[in-house]
């Protein structure tokens, strides 16, 4: 045992600790704005102002792009964004206090770093595309929509985590 | 009174304040849970660490009986408050493509975000290939669009799809969590430990 914690340099909080605050700030989320935790939509956000700078005639006639294009207001100018650029500056913060900040590839022993980042980028497209179907990820869609009982939460913790076991057999080589 | 914002209580120049401060604190708590380590969010598919399933299992619990305390004493209107739609299909498919994507990743998109913010190259990776999978989901949208659409149930809550009461959903989905943590224990222990 002292040795599993010599190994295991990274001590976290207690996660039902960290289920609690979370929790807690769920509903203040709720009572403040009236609506949930998210982080995909940032992301959506940020690449529909990309694309938009880049070729507007493109965003402006892409059926998906231009719902999100109201008139004047850039969507940047969104809950989200802002919201999702605490999320970086508040885990730099807790890495920050923990000495846990540090350029790196965290992956297995028997993977290489290369071979890690490939399945990352390949693992955030399908996310994102998948996010974008299912209207929300894990923190909008699933936490967020449990919160209120959304039917539509329910259904995604479960593909998403059904998934995930049914899946865990191909991948094992990346993670065990 | 709330939500508090919606009903002007607090002026909505403070919106993108309160946005930064509650982002810092998603991002300080995920982080300080061990949210920003891909193999430690996988541990929960191969029994060897289940932070994810308590973190996430205990949040669910806090935010679902605390909103409807909030809402029994009056403190906020539930009806004031967003409910994602559920568009069935579009919901099972995209859950689908996101599982595969977080056991091939290793993160979603807020962990992706947390593990950018300790300099995780493999989070910056995946921030990137989310960004990717979003263009490619709005190029090819119009094929897309039939499944997105589909099968629209509304903004409706799953006492109302299934018809049991709001308290027997709560009691039950509690006791099915205090299950999960006991089970993640005795599976945990029989485990292989892993060390990251």
């Amino acid at each position: 045992m002292k040795k599993a914690e010599n190994q295991n340099r990274h001590i976290y909080w207690n996660p039902y600790f960290g289920g609690f605050l979370l929790g807690l700030l769920i509903l203040f989320t709720f009572y403040i704005t009236g609506r949930g935790l998210g982080a995909s939509g940032a992301l959506k956000s940020s690449v529909v102002t990309v694309v938009n700078q880049v070729s507007p005639e493109h965003s402006e006639t892409n059926a998906y792009y231009s719902k999100f294009l109201k008139d004047s207001n850039s969507p940047m100018n969104n809950w989200l964004v802002f919201e999702a650029l605490g999320v970086i500056l508040g885990a730099f913060l807790s890495g920050a206090l923990t000495g846990r900040i540090q350029w790196q590839t965290q992956h297995s022993p028997k993977i290489t770093a290369r071979r890690r980042l490939v399945f990352a980028l390949i693992g955030g497209l399908l996310f994102g595309f998948g996010a974008q179907i299912a209207r929300g990820c894990t923190s909008g869609a699933a936490l967020s929509g449990i919160s209120m009982m959304a039917t539509a939460g329910f259904i995604s913790m479960l593909t998403i985590f059904g998934t995930g076991y049914l899946v865990a057999y191909f991948f094992r080589k990346n993670w065990i | 009174m709330g939500p508090l914002i919606p009903n002007e209580i607090i002026p909505v120049e403070w919106n993108f304040v309160l946005a930064i401060l509650i982002g810092m604190a998603f991002g300080y708590i995920m982080e300080a849970s061990g949210f920003s380590s891909s193999r430690k969010l996988v541990g929960v598919f191969y029994g060897y660490d289940f932070a994810v399933l308590k973190v996430f299992l205990t949040a669910c619990l806090v935010s679902l009986i605390g909103l409807s305390y909030m809402n029994y004493l009056n403190w906020v209107d539930l009806d004031q408050l967003f409910v994602q739609p559920t568009y069935l299909w579009a919901a099972l498919i995209g859950g689908v493509i996101m599982g595969v994507g977080f056991l091939a990743g290793g993160f979603c998109p807020g962990t992706s975000l947390c593990a950018v913010g300790i300099g995780k190259i493999d989070g910056i990776a995946f921030t990137i290939g989310l960004f990717i999978g979003i263009m490619i989901f709005s190029e090819l949208f119009e094929w897309i669009e039939p499944i997105y659409e589909d099968y629209n149930l509304g903004h409706v809550t799953l006492d109302e799809t299934i018809g049991i009461s709001r308290e027997i959903i709560i009691f039950v989905f509690t006791i099915l969590a205090i299950l999960a943590f006991a089970v993640s224990d005795r599976i945990r222990k029989r485990t292989k430990k892993i060390f990251y």
